[in-house]
């Protein structure tokens, strides 16, 4: 499975890894629908953690699309909002 | 991955949204081919532009950071010397005034840094960027001399879906520069105003006015040295006047540009 983290690069990351990533972004989703940012920026920051920790960079020359997108590591609930109410908001 | 939707899904159905968008609107997939890789290379002048903007905000800011950086020093030189007159009052406001530049120092050395961040994400992600445009012309070549329409269908979505999802990807992270280098412009514009106010003004630097903590430490000095002349007077009454170039005053060069 190809994921990105947004500002960063892709990562396949094998299917094997998959429970593991679901829990972490489980919680990022609960985090944001409660509002929690404190909460929101410590399961984004284990969910990067992890998809880079577990994940091989896409080298440069391939082109391919992701399975998953995930949030710049920076990114604050503001702007996943204004990501996601948005499309016309994604540039390109 | 698991059936609900989340963000990191909604995300990626997002991107991949404006690809088919593109796709949907052409008879041919093929043709969409070349027109996006017009717009990729579009989009790669705008990056490079992008770290060119970034690299210049961040030379200003760095240049600002010198500046306040010898404010900082000339201010506490006045200090010591305001102390050493028995000027405290002047010594407490050129305290007070290196206490603002060096905040202001603290601040745009944080500003500084995330722009060096920016400059530095925004080269990566134009070198990424680069490279997936070069993967998607031979590519398109490819698809180009070899499939039938139907048989480009999937493949020219492959292809754009891919290369999309990097454009996006890239624009994004030109806007967040963006952003920050305008959240930076503000603050180096009242920097540039509080430099140019005279109030962290170098008072030696050449063609700079004098400040006013120089210019009541200079009249404390000379009340001083005028005093000694007279007292010198007083004792030695054949005594002629001592030549200008004794004053401690007049050997530093600097000073004698003052007014």
């Amino acid at each position: 499975m190809i994921i990105r983290i947004l500002g960063e690069a892709q990562y396949e990351v094998a299917d094997t890894d998959l429970d593991r990533l679901n829990a972490l972004d489980a919680t990022l989703q609960g985090a944001v629908d409660a509002d929690d940012a404190p909460g929101f920026a410590a399961a984004l920051q284990a969910l990067l953690a992890a998809v880079r920790d577990r994940g091989a960079a896409v080298p440069d020359h391939v082109l391919t699309a992701s399975d998953l997108v995930l949030p710049a590591p920076d990114a604050d609930l503001d702007e996943i909002r204004a990501l996601l109410g948005d499309e016309g908001l994604i540039p390109g | 991955m698991c059936v609900a939707v989340t963000i990191a899904r909604r995300l990626a159905l997002l991107f991949r949204v404006k690809a088919n968008k593109a796709l949907d609107r052409a008879e041919d997939p093929r043709e969409v081919l070349d027109y996006s890789y017009e717009r990729q290379l579009e989009m790669l002048t705008q990056v490079r532009r992008g770290v060119a903007d970034v690299a210049t905000s961040r030379k200003r800011l760095e240049l600002q950071q010198s500046q306040l950086h010898q404010a900082a020093d000339r201010l506490q030189a006045q200090a010591a010397e305001a102390v050493g007159a028995g000027r405290d009052d002047l010594a407490r406001e050129a305290l007070t005034r290196r206490s603002a530049a060096l905040s202001e120092l603290t601040a745009i050395t944080t500003q500084r840094d995330a722009l060096q961040a920016e400059e530095a994400k925004l080269t990566l992600a134009a070198q990424r960027l680069q490279a997936r445009i070069e993967a998607f012309r031979t590519r398109k070549e490819t698809i180009k001399a070899t499939y039938t329409a139907a048989e480009a269908q999937t493949r020219v979505g492959e292809a754009v879906s891919g290369i999309s999802e990097e454009m996006g990807d890239v624009g994004l992270a030109m806007q967040r520069a963006e952003d920050k280098t305008a959240q930076m412009q503000a603050r180096a514009q009242a920097i540039d105003g509080l430099l140019a106010s005279g109030a962290l003004d170098d008072a030696s630097a050449p063609g700079g006015h004098r400040d006013d903590i120089q210019a009541a430490l200079d009249a404390t000095t000379g009340t001083s040295e005028i005093e000694r002349e007279l007292a010198a007077l007083k004792a030695a009454p054949a005594l002629t006047a001592r030549p200008a170039a004794d004053s401690p005053r007049a050997a530093d060069p600097a000073k004698e540009n003052q007014p």
